[in-house]
């Protein structure tokens, strides 16, 4: 319609890490065969999981403040553009400057051009993760400026090669002797009697990253959250790099997606509270940095805001769906999910993994670029218990389902096996007779599995990945509805 | 009371047993059941797996057929969650707003076996008798959709001769979650592998359950590694008594035999 604004468009493909090479079933094969793996996730999640419930136990009114988080965060998506216009006054006004990104290539693009300007070739970065969404450091890289990361799992995942398996522990399956080989074979300047002690591997990163902090000129920051009354940013973190970055360099520059909003100054008793709960599993997170503008002779001479949509958009015009973007980025959904403790982080082959990326990754990008990770999940529901602002996930899961197999179904003339399956169920339950039918030709599956009562390895489609691993007992004599028939014919009913 | 009985698709065509003892438990207690005939199924599977709209007539016809009882009983934890939390969400999408009320008013008098022994009919000791050592999965739909706690619990630890032993994580899914256990059946087994480990670590004789479901995939991994444990559902622990002992099916009293 002529005169109407259009929406800002999804994620672009191309860029970005938002989209996996392989479907979730494919990738998770990976890691379920990779047994140090496994071990490593599984030891990690299960003690992350034991100190957040011990943690959230502690506190008589946790159902209060999930409830009172959520309802800021519906509040605040539903009034979206308005607290967004009062944050970018709030912030002009007190000398920092903002700017407008409808996506990932348009991010980078004024963040480059920003480094660039000041004609630096290295950036300190505090960890975040939307410029890990919009692959930031490597458009960085492209232009010949040096991204340093300086979160310590951030800094093993950057020297590895490596990418990211976790929102809050990037580098959650690499256990401590790996690391320790990964600081000897690329830390150059690295002690070779280094051991796989914990602490001294702290302390090689330690030494390794004061140099770039005492050095850097610009920072790169994500935010925790912005509060739209005061243009105040936020970054919780728990080692301390965050508070060097954002205080020594002359220059800092925030990518923040558009949702990391609250209304108030208030408000952030609520999110201070559930977020390190949720998250570490600790009362409280050790460093809250917070800065307003500029302070004249105190910290950064110079603030850029970037305000990135890539996506955030369109999924907020999804009133099923809308709900992701409510999302603290705690973690706790992770640390409870089963799948994610087997598949591991990569398997969702986008920065986001977990319960939460199989939501908000085909949410961004449109759910056919991510048609796997809707049914990467068995609908357990540990997640939605978990979340400190309670996402119901599993019912998002749901609809993205039905939104794929109905996008494909607009899309190809002829139905998939699986939609002409469904419906033909479908056609058949709804009838009495058509059932009971069914269910009497059904029983020539006693065919099978004669000797031992139940059915081995049968191989056609669907039964065959079910009876990989697993018997299936074989069909009864008689139904339900027969034995009724011939037992309570005479009831009413 | 009326009292309907919702017999799940899998429970009809693959474990009747379990519907049959879910009648036994009612009929001994003195409540009549009746099975409305033109039932169908929950729609649960077509919802999962991303068919809202096919699951649209058998939302209807399960709130068609149920509507004249002051109560329905399934022994399914899932089928009852998808009644309360998924046929509103079909009925939003496709129905009329007819449908939307008719959907919420059954949805309201639908339980699971346990929740209506225990909430509604006010009875954990049910005269039961199983004398055998059983440990107890309690399913992620009873659990996080339903929260039925410990009422099926409460009921076995009535049942005379039992003996219950604690799952280790027993809040972890088994990894079935329906078309999930097939599409990405890797991820599913690799659950389903811890699972059958705890169990194991019980020494218990059977794993039992409140959904044939997850039963019936726990089930198919025990036997596959020829592991000697049984499943058994919620239900058929509750029917069996001194006079009427539940029937150690053949194939599991050899394995049995076979690990003693
Ligand atoms: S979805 Fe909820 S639990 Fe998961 S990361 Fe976001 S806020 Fe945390």
């Amino acid at each position: 319609m002529l005169g109407m604004p259009t929406l800002p468009p999804p994620a672009p493909r191309g860029v970005g890490h938002l989209r996996g090479d392989e479907s979730f079933p494919a990738a998770a094969r990976h890691a379920l065969a990779d047994t140090q793996l496994r071990a490593n996730l599984g030891h990690a999640t299960r003690t992350i999981r034991a100190k957040r419930a011990s943690v959230v136990a502690e506190l008589p009114d946790w159902e209060e403040l999930r409830e009172a988080g959520r309802q800021l965060k519906v509040h605040t998506m539903a009034h979206l553009p308005d607290y967004l216009e009062q944050l970018e006054a709030a912030v002009t006004a007190r000398g920092g400057v903002v700017h407008w990104a409808r996506d990932a290539d348009e991010a980078n693009r004024i963040v480059v051009d920003l480094v660039k300007a000041k004609g630096v070739d290295e950036v300190v970065k505090v960890k975040s993760m939307a410029t890990q969404e919009i692959a930031l450091n490597e458009a960085l890289e492209a232009a010949g400026v040096s991204a340093w990361e300086t979160d310590l799992a951030e800094l093993i995942v950057q020297l590895g090669h490596d990418r990211p398996s976790h929102i809050l522990v990037p580098a959650i399956h690499r256990n401590r002797s790996e690391i320790r080989r990964i600081f000897l074979d690329e830390m150059g300047d690295v002690d070779p009697d280094l051991t796989d002690e914990p602490a001294v591997l702290a302390g090689a990163a330690r030494l390794h990253l004061r140099r770039k902090f005492l050095s850097a000129e610009v920072a790169i920051s994500g935010a925790n959250y912005a509060i739209a009354e005061t243009g105040t940013i936020g970054v919780v973190e728990s080692e301390g790099n965050g508070r060097m970055c954002l205080t020594l360099p002359k220059t800092l520059i925030t990518v923040m997606g558009i949702e990391k909003l609250v209304p108030r100054y208030t408000d952030l008793e609520v999110f201070l509270q559930l977020l390190p709960r949720s998250s570490t599993g600790e009362r409280m997170n050790p460093y809250t940095s917070m800065w307003t503008g500029l302070t004249p002779d105190d910290g950064p001479q110079e603030f850029h805001l970037v305000l990135l949509d890539n996506g955030r958009t369109q999924v907020l015009a999804d009133a099923e769906g809308r709900d992701a973007l409510n999302c603290i980025r705690c973690s706790a959904c992770l640390n409870v999910c089963p799948v994610y403790e087997r598949a591991g982080g990569h398997a969702y082959g986008s920065v986001y993994p977990g319960p939460i990326g199989a939501i908000l990754s085909p949410l961004l990008t449109g759910v056919e670029d991510n048609a796997s990770l809707p049914f990467a999940s068995s609908l357990c529901g540990a997640c939605y218990d978990a979340c400190p602002v309670k996402i119901n996930i599993p019912e998002i899961l749901v609809h993205l389902r039905a939104r794929h197999t109905e996008t494909y179904a607009e899309e190809h003339r002829a139905p998939s096996a699986e939609a002409v399956a469904m419906r033909t169920l479908s056609y058949v339950m709804r009838s009495p007779l058509r059932w009971t039918l069914a269910l009497r030709s059904g029983r020539f599956g006693r065919l099978l599995g004669r000797r031992r009562g139940t059915i081995g390895e049968v191989p056609l489609p669907v039964v065959k990945q079910w009876t990989e691993t697993r018997d299936l007992a074989r069909p009864p004599q008689q139904t339900f509805r027969d034995w009724w028939a011939d037992t309570h014919s005479g009831d009413p009913s | 009371m009326k009292i309907g009985l919702l017999i799940t698709c899998l429970a009809d065509a693959m474990f009747p047993d379990v519907g049959r003892a879910t009648v036994a438990v009612l009929e001994r207690l003195g409540h009549t059941v009746a099975f409305p005939a033109e039932q169908s199924c929950c729609g649960q599977m077509h919802v999962n797996t991303g068919y809202q709209k096919a699951a649209l007539p058998l939302v209807e016809r399960y709130a068609d057929v149920f509507a004249p009882y002051d109560a329905v009983v399934a022994p399914s934890g899932s089928c009852v969650g998808s009644v309360r939390h998924q046929h509103g969400l079909v009925a939003r999408r496709f129905g009329s707003t007819g449908l939307q009320d008719a959907v919420t008013d059954v949805a309201g008098k639908t339980y699971e076996l346990s929740e209506l022994l225990v909430d509604v009919l006010g009875v954990t000791d049910v005269g039961a008798y199983f004398p055998h050592r059983v440990t107890y999965h309690p399913t992620c739909h009873s659990l996080r959709m339903l929260r039925v706690g410990d009422k099926p619990l409460s009921l076995l630890r009535a049942v005379d001769g039992i003996r219950l032993v604690d799952l280790p994580d027993a809040d972890q899914c088994c990894g079935f979650g329906g078309t999930f256990a097939v599409k990405n059946a890797d991820t599913s087994t690799a659950m389903m592998t811890d699972k059958m480990r705890h169990v194991l670590d019980t020494g218990a004789q059977f794993c039992s359950a409140g959904d044939s479901s997850c039963l019936m995939h726990i089930g198919g991994g025990l036997s596959r590694i020829r592991s000697g444990v049984g499943t058994v559902h919620l239900a058929q622990i509750l029917a069996a008594t001194r006079d009427r002992p539940y029937a150690v099916d053949q194939a599991h009293a050899t394995t049995l035999e076979g690990r003693a």
